[in-house]
């Protein structure tokens, strides 16, 4: 078989929610075991042994909840998109289920980055807010994701929702680069050349590995964490389906 | 009624029925003129003060006064059915969605731009800022049509919708509200704004040539044909 | 321990204990919340289908 007609017997097998409930029970492990490892060394490696920073002293610490946060809620911004995109096009039931959980999660770690953010700026900035460009277009993806959330939610039929949330997540996908320049010129305009949390000009191996072992168990959560309710909702879509009764009542 | 019209016909069609029904151009701008008046007294009556922060006034007042009526975009249509038809007809979707647009910028937007500079002088902002608020104006206040009218279309026929809307659109409106102040306070401060205008005809530019089909497949998936 | 010449002076962050172990308190309700709540959802799909296999069943 040519490549291109294994990829779309690929791409064809994700319309199925069942092909996705059985082999997904097996990926699972495969997720969730590396993501608490890696979170669990990196948050050993970073609280404890890595070395404070010379200005910020232990408060730089916050940079490994921080950054892979702020990170990850971009990310799956992008992916609800793509997947709404898909949902879109080919009308894959999976992209639409994908697409609805990302946005609770993406909207939870978007939440991490900004209250955590604010916590950090009380050591550096002496306030627990500051109109910071990263910090105000942190808000804004949530204000996003909150919106994705509330037309979901306001519209009964499953379908309708999924589609009008797709069309919503993909006007927000081209506008966040939009936004975040224009609130980066707001703040040139505003606040010239202040401390920024965490744009450091060299950071030495052993603060940014932990950082980047952080973001890798950030992503593997995530992708566990989207796979176990993608599970959820197959069930809550498909109960009436003899092969998952099966599945379900034999264990 | 208008299935088989050509496009210029349901615009003056839309045109007409928007300026028999004259509350829709009274009552965003009076909720202009009023929501301006809220800072004097809530802020302070000092020309001083009021100069400084008069650009931002103005653009979160124009802001909120052309949300006001954007719920109403597609509902009247919606509500006796010629919407429906509309989009069945061959018309493409996207002229549809240019049509309520441009009626709700003339309808709206437009006498934002005219009553603007009474508004801006009550609140002593710098004369030589007049002409660049004009045209921050014209170029911001259709971008906020365009962009409102997917988030219109979203909510076309929802019980919650008036609620919905500004919570979907108002993330959306935050680059022409910073250009748009950012050009008027540019002025003020005597620096060149060119380039703050010209972003906002960029964005005029991009939004125009994309959120209509954004529009018109919002507006089927919402009648459930999409 | 590590960077830390003590327990004491880990907990005390060299006097940023407080936002530190704050920030990681939010982190840790947010994902813990994740993870709650993909088990609630999950429970209560389950218990659908259940219900609706022994109507099924008293039926047929």
């Amino acid at each position: 078989m040519s490549f291109k007609a294994k990829f779309k017997r690929w791409f064809h097998s994700w319309a199925s929610p069942k092909w996705f409930f059985e082999k997904s029970e097996r990926w699972l492990p495969w997720l969730g075991v590396p993501a608490l490892s890696l979170l669990a060394i990196g948050l050993v490696w970073g609280l404890i042994f890595a070395p404070e920073d010379y200005q910020q002293g232990n408060s730089f610490r916050i940079i490994y909840l921080h950054v892979p946060a702020a990170i990850l809620s971009q990310s799956i911004f992008m992916m609800m998109a793509v997947a709404g995109a898909i949902n879109l096009i080919w009308r894959i039931k999976l992209a639409d289920m994908a697409a609805k959980h990302c946005a609770p999660i993406g909207a939870s770690f978007a939440f991490i980055a900004l209250a955590t953010g604010a916590i950090w700026g009380k050591p550096t900035w002496g306030t627990w807010w500051v109109w910071d460009a990263r910090l105000t277009s942190m808000l804004i993806l949530l204000f996003l994701y909150l919106g994705v959330i509330a037309l979901y939610s306001a519209i009964d039929n499953r379908e309708t929702a999924g589609r009008s949330t797709a069309i919503l997540s993909l006007v927000g996908l081209v506008n966040i680069p939009i936004i975040k320049y224009s609130v980066e010129l707001w703040n040139t305009l505003h606040q010239p050349a202040t401390f920024k949390l965490t744009e450091k000009p060299s950071m030495p191996a052993e603060m940014w590995v932990p950082l980047l072992i952080m973001v890798i168990g950030f992503y593997l959560f995530f992708g566990w964490i989207l796979f176990k309710r993608m599970r959820a909702e197959v069930i809550e879509r498909e109960f009436k389906a003899k092969w998952l009764q099966k599945k379900l009542i034999e264990n | 009624m208008p299935a088989d019209l050509g496009f210029f016909a349901l615009l003056s069609r839309d045109i007409k029925l928007a300026f028999r029904q004259k509350s829709d151009i009274i009552n965003p701008l009076m909720f202009f003129v009023m929501v301006i008046t809220l800072f004097p007294l809530g802020v302070s009556p000092d020309p001083n003060e009021l100069a400084a922060i008069a650009p931002g006034i103005i653009w979160v007042a124009a802001l909120l006064a052309s949300m006001l009526s954007m719920e109403n975009m597609f509902r009247s249509d919606f509500e006796d059915g010629s919407l429906e038809r509309m989009l069945v007809s061959p018309m493409p979707g996207f002229l549809i969605a240019i049509a309520k647009v441009v009626t709700h910028f003339l309808v709206t937007g437009l006498p934002l731009v005219f009553i603007a500079p009474v508004l801006a002088y009550m609140l002593s902002l710098p004369s030589e800022a007049y002409g660049v608020m004009v045209i921050s104006l014209l170029l911001g206040l259709p971008t906020l049509s365009l962009v409102g009218a997917i988030g219109s279309a979203l909510t076309v026929g929802l019980k919650r919708g008036a609620l919905l809307l500004p919570l979907l659109v108002i993330p959306f409106f935050i680059p022409v509200l910073i250009f748009g102040t950012g050009a008027l306070q540019g002025v003020i401060m005597e620096q060149p704004v060119t380039g703050q205008l010209s972003l906002m005809a960029a964005l005029l530019l991009f939004s125009l040539a994309s959120a209509p089909f954004a529009c018109s497949a919002s507006l089927k998936i919402s009648m459930g044909n999409g | 321990m590590g960077e830390f010449e003590s327990f004491q002076a880990f907990i005390e962050m060299g006097g940023h204990g407080l936002y530190v172990w704050l920030a990681y308190a939010v982190g840790a309700v947010v994902i813990g919340g994740n993870i709650w709540w993909v088990g609630r959802i999950r429970k209560l799909a389950e218990q659908r289908l259940r219900k609706y296999v022994r109507r099924q069943e008293l039926e047929g």
